[in-house]
């Protein structure tokens, strides 16, 4: 079985090749099966491999696979080789899984689009980049993936290409995800000079040997991965990007959201654990960048309108707890939190998906109202959707992710109160934007009538994505509660044990308690404010300070004016100065000077015999007089 | 008897050449200006020649055979095309063979 591995990712990029080749000749159930196909494949020998591999616990704990060697300079020789471990596989897990389902839905969903073909093609080297990112042995490979993951946003976030903001928006992502990939390059060629190899498993064996723990060169490599990832996974201070990213198809949204290019930052700092390990100082940046961006990005999702962008600030929001919990060393609960996430975000933006589709691509919240009774599978897949998102306790999967990471942001030897304040405080802000969003999507009075309901193809991925954001959180449960803990047992031999700080051990109901409450009282706040008692919220609107404290939140906490201020313009600006690019007059020169010595030459080409006779003579009495100077 | 000193045979040589060359350019009869190279390889030749005779090297005559040789193939290739040229442009005039420019 072990020899399929390379299958997975080669599967979904044959299926983009196919569909490339030949999409606009296939028929659109053609292209549907082979878009869905290769992904729904790559997901089902994941699953066999996954079982294989968790049956049958290989020593060491990974199964490893070299394709061919991709070349070879001056002792540098980095390979196409494929490494699983527990690691990569619930990443592969959620990947293609998710993807299949997103896949699954995006045949309904993308139906009469006429770009059918070039979409599934784009998902599928989507699919195929990311995981080729999280299954590369070496950092090449790693970044190759990661390259393609980016061009793959570009081109799906640009997807209606017909409309200008469209292409705005994808330049945005593009070009602000590759100031990310800069610095990532940056710390690939240090550690390469630092290790002679880009291989992930030399360079962490050999990390800790080579370095102490806050060696300078460990920290610049880690703060320059942290570039990288803040960038792909739209942290502070590149998060501007994801917002827009909306721009694109719900699909591509959801794809890009739940299971694939946020996480890719994820990913890389927890498969980078070892240089994280020897740089606190770094570790420490991951959780305040994890907190605060999670309480901006909660802030600014509880002012929007668009459906869409509450979700968009949401995943911002819920990487931070990531960040957070990597960044507290609780490597397995971020993991953990990326899965469940995956399922609950996956399905929040599908569901999205068929409303928007189901009222003429209203995207608009305040327009939509009284759902509930209109689409009811919708309505139960998005409430699911929305308290595990809420993490309202005990039923749903991301309670029991979002507590372990809270109580790990106190409790772990790196963690502290305010990582946990900060933690809280966005529990308490997720719990109100969340279901704000639920009460003025489905509630109230309908005010847009409903063209015609959601197909079989597109509640299907619902259901089973709900079925999972209910359940998936039981395979770790916290120690208090029967101490059932299979993820990170099953994590512990790709990832370190998170440590804990014995004092406060006793205390765990205690704060698992307060973390409910605190999530329950956002809801009961958003209950208060939206549904039951709408004159509270008319009179903040009355207010001066609210209003403006709404607006900068709704733009963003103006990210976008302050960049647009200090780089956009200045930039704008000195292209306009230059618009006459001055080196391009050296070479304009050049080139004039040659066509004049060219006009000059041809000239003599007379014909007249004496004046070539003439020219030979001059010449060689040049020659003669030179050669008899001195 | 007194032999020629060597620098008025290749004073002599230097002459040849120098009426040749300077008829080649200020011509433009074409038969003249063929008669002239003639002159110029001529004046050539006798350079060889003294050099010859002056280190006492059969090499100098060797070397005029040659140029002799050349002359002749030249002569031929030259009054063929010099015919030519005629029997086309019904003149002599080299200037008039600047149609072939380009």
């Amino acid at each position: 079985m072990e020899a399929l591995l390379w299958t997975i990712p080669a599967l979904p990029f044959a299926g983009a090749l196919v569909l490339i080749l030949m999409g606009t000749r296939l028929s659109r159930s053609a292209v549907a099966l082979i878009g869905v196909g290769s992904v729904g494949l790559a997901a089902l020998i994941t699953i066999i491999l996954g079982i294989n591999f968790i049956s049958g616990k290989p020593t060491p704990p990974y199964y490893h696979q070299e394709v061919w060697q991709w070349f070879e300079v001056a002792g540098f020789n980095p390979s196409v080789a494929f490494h699983l471990d527990a690691l990569s596989l619930v990443f592969i897990f959620v990947i293609t899984f998710v993807g299949f389902l997103i896949h699954l839905y995006s045949t309904a969903y993308m139906a009469p689009d006429e770009g059918f073909a070039r979409f599934f093609a784009y998902l599928n080297l989507f699919v195929g980049s990311m995981l080729v990112l999280v299954l590369a042995d070496n950092l090449l490979l790693l970044y190759l993936g990661w390259e393609g993951v980016g061009l793959c946003s570009y081109l799906l976030i640009g997807f209606w290409y017909t409309e200008p903001a469209n292409g705005y928006a994808a330049r945005k992502a593009f070009i602000t995800t590759r100031v990310g990939d800069t610095a990532l390059a940056i710390g690939l060629f240090m550690l390469f000079q630092n290790f002679g190899t880009l291989h992930i498993q030399t360079i962490a064996t050999e990390a800790p040997q080579l370095w102490s723990v806050g060696t300078q060169n460990a920290v610049i490599i880690a703060f320059l991965l942290l570039g990288g990832a803040v960038g792909k996974s739209g942290q502070l201070p590149l998060q501007t990007w994801l917002p827009d990213a909306m721009a694109g198809p719900t699909p591509v949204s959801a794809l890009i959201h739940a299971a694939t290019m946020v996480t890719a930052g994820v990913y890389l700092i927890a498969r980078m654990h070892v240089i994280f390990d020897l740089a606190p100082a770094a570790q420490l940046t991951v959780a305040i960048i994890g907190a605060v961006t999670l309480l901006l990005a909660g802030c600014s999702a509880l002012t929007q309108s668009d459906l869409k962008r509450v979700l968009a600030y949401s995943t911002i929001s819920q990487i931070g707890y990531m960040f957070l919990a990597l960044g507290v060393g609780a490597w397995s609960a971020g993991i953990f939190h990326f899965m469940i996430h995956a399922f609950f975000k996956a399905l929040l933006f599908l569901s999205a998906g068929a409303i928007i589709i189901s009222l003429h691509h209203e995207q608009n919240m305040f327009k939509m109202g009284g759902l509930r009774k209109l689409m009811p599978v919708v309505f139960w897949t998005f409430l699911i959707g929305s308290a595990s998102l809420a993490a309202l306790p005990l039923i749903t999967a991301g309670f029991y992710s979002k507590d372990q990471i809270l109580w790990y942001s106190l409790a772990s030897e790196r963690g502290n109160f305010w990582l946990y304040l900060a933690g809280l405080t966005g529990a308490f802000i997720t719990g109100n934007y969340t279901f704000r969003m639920v009460f003025f999507t489905f509630y109230g009075e309908a005010k847009t009538q409903v063209s015609h309901p959601p197909g079989k193809l597109i509640t299907i991925p619902l259901i089973i994505l709900a079925i999972l954001s209910l359940v998936g959180g039981f395979i770790e449960l916290p120690h208090n509660f029967g101490h059932f803990t299979v993820f990170s047992d099953f994590l512990t031999s790709a990832l370190p044990a998170t440590s804990i700080n014995e004092t406060l051990g006793s205390l765990e109901w205690l704060f698992q308690v307060l973390a409910a409450l605190v999530s329950l009282a956002g809801v009961y706040l958003a209950y208060l404010f939206y549904l039951k008692n709408p004159t509270l919220q008319n009179s903040l609107e009355h207010s001066g300070w609210a209003m403006s404290l709404h607006r900068f939140w709704y733009s963003g906490w103006g990210f976008d004016k302050l960049y647009d201020l200090i780089l956009v313009k200045p930039f704008v600006f000195l292209a306009t100065i230059n618009k006459n690019d001055f080196i391009d007059k050296i070479y304009t020169a050049i080139a004039a000077l040659t066509r004049a010595f060219n006009h000059g030459l041809a000239r003599t080409q007379s014909g007249i015999l004496r004046w070539y006779m003439m020219g030979i003579v001059v010449g060689a009495l040049l020659i003669i007089t030179l050669s008899l100077l001195p | 008897m007194n032999p020629i000193p060597m620098d008025h045979g290749l004073m002599l040589a230097g002459i040849l050449f120098m009426l040749g060359l300077i008829s080649v350019l200020i011509r433009r009869n074409i038969i003249f200006m063929l008669i002239s190279v003639e002159i110029m390889l001529n004046a050539a030749g006798l350079a060889f020649i003294v050099a010859g005779a002056r280190w006492a090297q059969p090499e100098g005559q060797v070397m005029f055979i040659f140029i002799i040789t050349m002359a002749a193939a030249e002569v031929s290739v030259g009054l063929a095309l010099i015919l030519q040229l005629y029997h086309q442009l019904k003149t002599l005039d080299s200037d008039a063979a600047n149609q072939m420019h380009g």
